[in-house]
């Protein structure tokens, strides 16, 4: 098995007292081992509840999900839901406590990497809102997980702090060599940060396409946009999520 | 103007409303003193400022007081750390099994809207004229608003930051010792200040219905033998202590409240 991880039909019913609810009807997906990849969608098409599904946070109803070895997956949210009763270096050590493998050393030095040496003893309000997501990522980079799964990581963020955190967050993934699945529904972000990107139809989400992003200049996400092939990605892209299925 | 223009006027202002609040007192215990002497108003009924300093100071001199306020200071205490105890276990305990919380539901809303004095004839019977009935009436009148208010601080826990600890796979205990107490420690400290009030009006009903000893014994038995100055000693020293205990929560509140 060359890819990290397989997700073959998965179809998900909520059963609500209101009647069922269809989230995802038919989606597939393959990651392989060290790549970016993005999942697009409208918003209440079902991606959270993929990666949610991939996570073993929830059940499926059918399909099946495969993966290379044993992984450890981390998962990032949306929000930092950092602990404002915790300093920075206690939230970062969270994950770990909750499962029983403090390591002070290794965060602290992730901390120290990520420029973030000087906040250590502060609080999450003393931080900005960059600030307090790579604190969220060092949180569960810090359990070392095979996987990353990151859920619109960037877009509780203002514009202008989106693309440098972004950027950030790009950069210690590569750097740790992680695989990582992100969803978003900025389509301009899901180009700049990933090599492949899959698009979800509206919901109950079916996989209506997928892309292998290629740049022969390929740097960081904010140099990527500026590179030709971005913005034929992106027509492209645009012109696939309004035609039927 | 100023900004010390402006300190100085606040400060005014404020020494303003302490010496109204200091006048309106003296005047109120003058008046009241001048009415019973000149016999305006009959201080068999109404005693008066003097009677009851008289009162007090016999009271105290024969060490009657202290034995008094022991006794209902006790039963405050007792009441009130098994009230939040209780109402926390409780409330923890709805928290983890929602099912049960459901199922209490109902009852806890009639026994909160029922006037728990009403049970006081049947506690006396069930547990007889003593400390225990008392404690017990504290008990109904405290801890159902203690769970309620415990129980909505707990439910309260940010979802986002559940999902995240349901992320590394958090047992129920972890969730609970490191995210749902911690989050709702506030909102218990607040609410201290209400079970302390209850707690008061539990425990002197308490003291009405049966007991040998303590504040509201005092007012009782100064009505059954038509001592209207003890009856009114009585209800001013439940005030002083009532004061005193509810300033004692405020500072505790401020002392343990967190900020982030
Ligand atoms: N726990 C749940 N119970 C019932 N319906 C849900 C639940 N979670 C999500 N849904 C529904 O499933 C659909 C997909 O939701 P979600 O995965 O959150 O979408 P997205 O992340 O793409 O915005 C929505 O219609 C949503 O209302
Ligand atoms: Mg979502």
């Amino acid at each position: 098995m060359n890819n990290l991880i397989e997700v073959e039909n998965i179809k998900k019913n909520y059963h609500t007292l209101n009647g069922e609810i269809e989230a995802l009807k038919d989606v597939s997906l393959e990651v392989k081992e060290g790549s970016f990849v993005s999942i697009v969608g409208t918003s209440g098409c079902g991606k959270s509840t993929l990666l949610n599904i991939i996570a073993g946070l929830e059940d499926k109803t059918s399909g099946q999900i495969k993966f290379k070895k044993d992984i450890k997956i981390g998962y990032m949210l949306q929000e930092d839901a950092l602990l404002p009763w915790l300093t920075v270096l206690d939230n970062a050590l969270l994950g770990l406590k909750i499962t029983k493998e403090e390591d002070t050393e290794y965060v602290k030095y992730l901390l120290k990497t990520y420029g973030l040496e000087k906040f250590m003893d502060k609080y999450p309000k003393e931080l900005s809102g960059g600030m307090k997501q790579r604190v969220a990522l060092i949180r569960t980079l810090a359990t070392k997980p095979d996987l990353l799964l990151l859920d619109e990581p960037f877009s509780a963020l203002d514009y202008q702090s989106r693309l440098k955190v972004s950027n950030d967050v790009y950069n210690i993934i590569k750097k740790e060599k992680k695989t990582a699945i992100m969803i978003t529904h900025d389509i301009a972000e899901a180009i700049s940060l990933s090599e492949e990107v899959f698009l979800l139809s509206k919901s109950p989400a079916i996989l209506k396409k997928h892309y292998d992003i290629i740049m022969k200049e390929r740097s960081t996400p904010i140099k990527n946009r500026s590179l030709p092939e971005f913005s034929y990605y992106y027509d492209m892209i645009w012109r696939d999520i309004d035609e039927p299925i | 103007m100023s900004q010390s223009d402006f300190i100085k006027k606040y400060k005014r202002n404020k020494r303003f409303i302490k010496v109204m609040q200091f006048l309106i007192l003296l005047s109120f215990i003058v008046i009241w003193q001048i009415l019973s002497s000149t016999n305006v108003i009959n201080s068999f009924i109404y005693s008066s400022p003097y009677n009851v300093f008289i009162t007090i100071k016999n009271l105290a001199i024969s060490k009657e007081l202290f034995t008094h306020i022991f006794t209902t200071l006790s039963e405050i205490f007792i009441s009130f750390v098994l009230g939040i105890s209780l109402g926390l276990f409780i409330a923890i305990l709805f928290y983890e099994c929602p099912t049960l919380a459901k199922i209490f539901d109902p009852y806890l809303t009639v026994l909160n809207s029922l006037p728990k004095v009403a049970l006081g004839p049947i506690i006396i019977i069930i547990f007889g004229a003593n400390t225990k009935s008392i404690i017990i009436m504290a008990l109904l009148i405290n801890l159902i608003v203690s769970i309620i208010s415990i129980y909505s601080g707990l439910k309260e826990t940010d979802k986002v930051r559940l999902k995240m600890f349901d992320t590394f796979k958090a047992t129920k205990w972890q969730k609970l010792k490191m995210l749902v107490l911690p989050s709702a420690y506030n909102s218990i400290i607040a609410s201290l200040k209400l079970n302390i009030s209850l707690t008061l009006i539990g425990v002197i009903t308490g003291e009405f219905l049966v007991s040998k000893s303590g504040i509201g014994y005092l007012i009782i038995y100064g009505t059954q033998v038509f001592n209207l100055d003890l009856v009114i000693s009585g209800i001013i020293i439940l005030l002083v202590i009532s004061y005193i205990l509810y300033k004692g929560v405020i500072l505790l509140e401020k002392i343990l409240i967190k900020t982030y």
